[in-house]
């Protein structure tokens, strides 16, 4: 093989450049906030007063764990019986779950603000058929259906790529050898699209644990995650200290909490693969 | 069974298609009530229109995403080539980590630390702050970057070495032997990449919502800002056509691009 030429040296390094420009330093400066005060000496005073966002955290993590879990029970069995159908069928319902997860985030969360509220469609159909009004935006079950309804398709797209790439034989053959239709769920369909559960999982929990829209809207403001503890926080130049080391933690707790995930895949190149399928699975 | 699984996906794609199908019938509410269907009209339609505001951010918003996907194809693209190179297994996997980082981390994380870097800048120059176009166009392009790699990484994977050596062989420069010999065969990543990088800038809220300022408003930041206090009808108007608009773009996409291939797939028998 030839000596790489100079031309094939530099190619990368606008973009190598670029990574150190706009992705290590940002988060050195993380850091750096972190452990510093207002006039910029070196100090511990931001991470001990985490202590009082304790609540808080404990708060976001339990929605975006019950949002999660409720999401993978929802959407793997639509995902395995979506993969049944017909091709031209599923490719009709595949169009149905991205579109919900290429309109922006904002539209589809008010327009389920919009259901919900307490003067919406849904609890005036209530009051003209003589039932009590269901105050449900404002509650901890109005942020929680908020992160479900949003983020379901990115549980269901991942899974469901994993059942279609899924070998048929595999089923036919754990059948002919016996198998009833429920062993063959757990012990042949299940172990081998853990890779679109993962991803699924991740894709999920993570904008939910940082989310802030949605307890804005379906919250009303009256419950606060952590998502929106750091954007009050960096309203102010004052308090950016502190909100740089809620943003780490929340930061360390999603690094930790996705290494976990990971390690329930063999082949971690899948589930990176798959990440890319966020926006781009219709990609032809 | 099959009768359960079929009423079980009616059953999910209804609720979480019923928001969406009020939302866009309500856009023609002439009353402005939520509750109560009174008439149709278009006067949210017409409100909408006449909204300057609405319009210039549309325009940002396009500008903003065509530049910054074009920016990060073209250094992704080059810094994909330069990593395949590359003969050190550890500087290769350390950019690849890095370039990462935005994907993995939530939006927030990378929003505010882009902020940070910003405000530190500027303190540091003690300039006024320059939060505007320029930030925004910076965020953009890095966060697309991980996605324009990820689109154009595995092309370079599946390339014949030979070929490039073989041009080479015959007189090209490598430079010459790149353009002539391998970007034809990595373009279709390249425009994955672009498509990519173009939503994902059209679609972000988050981190612009951290470094933009009040004179650069993009149509996201643009809907949070309209909604933030109360409701606005003309706000379901528009997200009534934004709907409207990627139902239209997927289904040709889709559909279209099947016919395509189909096509081809006949005519190469």
């Amino acid at each position: 093989m030839r000596k790489n030429s100079l031309f094939q040296k530099i190619a990368a390094a606008p973009h190598i450049v670029w990574a150190i420009l706009f992705i290590v330093a940002p988060m050195i400066f993380v850091l750096y906030f972190a452990f510093t005060d207002a006039e910029g000496n070196f100090s511990f005073s931001n991470i001990s007063s985490l202590s009082q966002y304790g609540n808080v955290f404990i708060l976001s993590i339990a929605f975006a764990l019950i949002a999660t879990v409720i999401c993978l029970l929802i959407g793997y069995p639509l995902a395995y019986f979506m993969s049944k159908q017909s091709e031209r069928a599923q490719k009709i319902l595949m169009v149905l779950v991205m579109l919900p997860m290429w309109c922006n985030l904002l539209i589809r969360t008010y327009a389920l603000m919009a259901l919900l509220d307490n003067g919406g469609l849904l609890n005036s159909l209530l009051e003209k058929l003589g039932f009590d009004k269901i105050p449900i935006v404002g509650t901890n079950f109005g942020v929680i259906l908020g992160m479900i309804y949003d983020f379901l398709p990115y549980m269901v797209l991942p899974i469901f790529t994993a059942m279609t790439k899924l070998d048929k034989r595999y089923i036919e053959a754990s059948q002919d050898l016996g198998c009833t239709g429920f062993q063959t769920m757990t012990r042949v369909i299940m172990p081998l699209t853990v890779s679109g559960v993962v991803s699924g999982i991740t894709m999920v929990f993570v904008p939910s644990i940082s989310t802030f829209y949605i307890s804005q809207k379906l919250g009303a403001g009256k419950i606060d995650l952590v998502g929106d503890t750091i954007e009050r926080l960096f309203q102010n130049p004052s308090t950016y200290n502190v909100g740089a080391s809620i943003s780490l933690v929340m930061m360390v707790l999603i690094i930790i909490s996705v290494g976990i995930m990971n390690r329930f895949t063999d082949d971690d190149r899948a589930s990176d693969g798959d990440k890319g399928q966020k926006k781009g699975g219709f990609m032809p | 069974m099959k009768f359960l699984s079929k009423f079980y996906i009616g059953l999910i794609f209804f609720l979480l298609y019923i928001p969406i199908i009020v939302l866009i019938v309500f856009s023609f509410n002439e009353s402005g009530s939520l509750a109560e269907f009174s008439g149709a009209s278009l006067v949210w339609y017409e409100e909408l229109f006449n909204d300057e505001e609405a319009l210039s951010s549309l325009l940002n918003s396009l500008i903003l995403a065509v530049s910054s996907s074009v920016i990060a194809t073209i250094i992704g693209t080059f810094g994909a080539l330069g990593l395949y190179r590359m003969k050190s297994k550890y500087v290769k996997g350390a950019v690849n980590t890095v370039t990462n980082i935005p994907m993995m981390n939530p939006d927030i994380v990378t929003g505010v630390s882009m902020m940070l870097l910003f405000v530190a800048v500027a303190g540091f120059l003690k300039s006024q702050s320059f939060f505007g176009f320029g930030t925004m166009l910076i965020a953009h392009v890095t966060f697309n970057l991980p996605y324009v790699l990820l689109s154009v990484m595995p092309r370079f994977r599946g390339l014949d070495k030979s070929l490039s050596e073989a041009a080479q062989d015959l007189g090209c420069t490598p430079a010459r032997a790149f353009f002539k010999v391998e970007l034809p065969e990595i373009v279709p990543g390249i425009v994955s990449g672009l498509m990519l990088g173009f939503t994902m800038s059209l679609d972000d809220f988050v981190i612009s919502h951290f470094v933009s300022s009040p004179d650069f408003q993009t149509l996201p930041l643009y809907v949070y800002n309209q909604t933030a206090h109360n409701v606005k009808f003309s706000m379901y108007a528009l997200s009534s056509l934004i709907v409207v608009a990627i139902l239209i773009i997927l289904l040709v996409v889709n559909f279209a691009g099947s016919v395509g291939r189909r096509k081809v797939s006949e005519k190469r028998g």
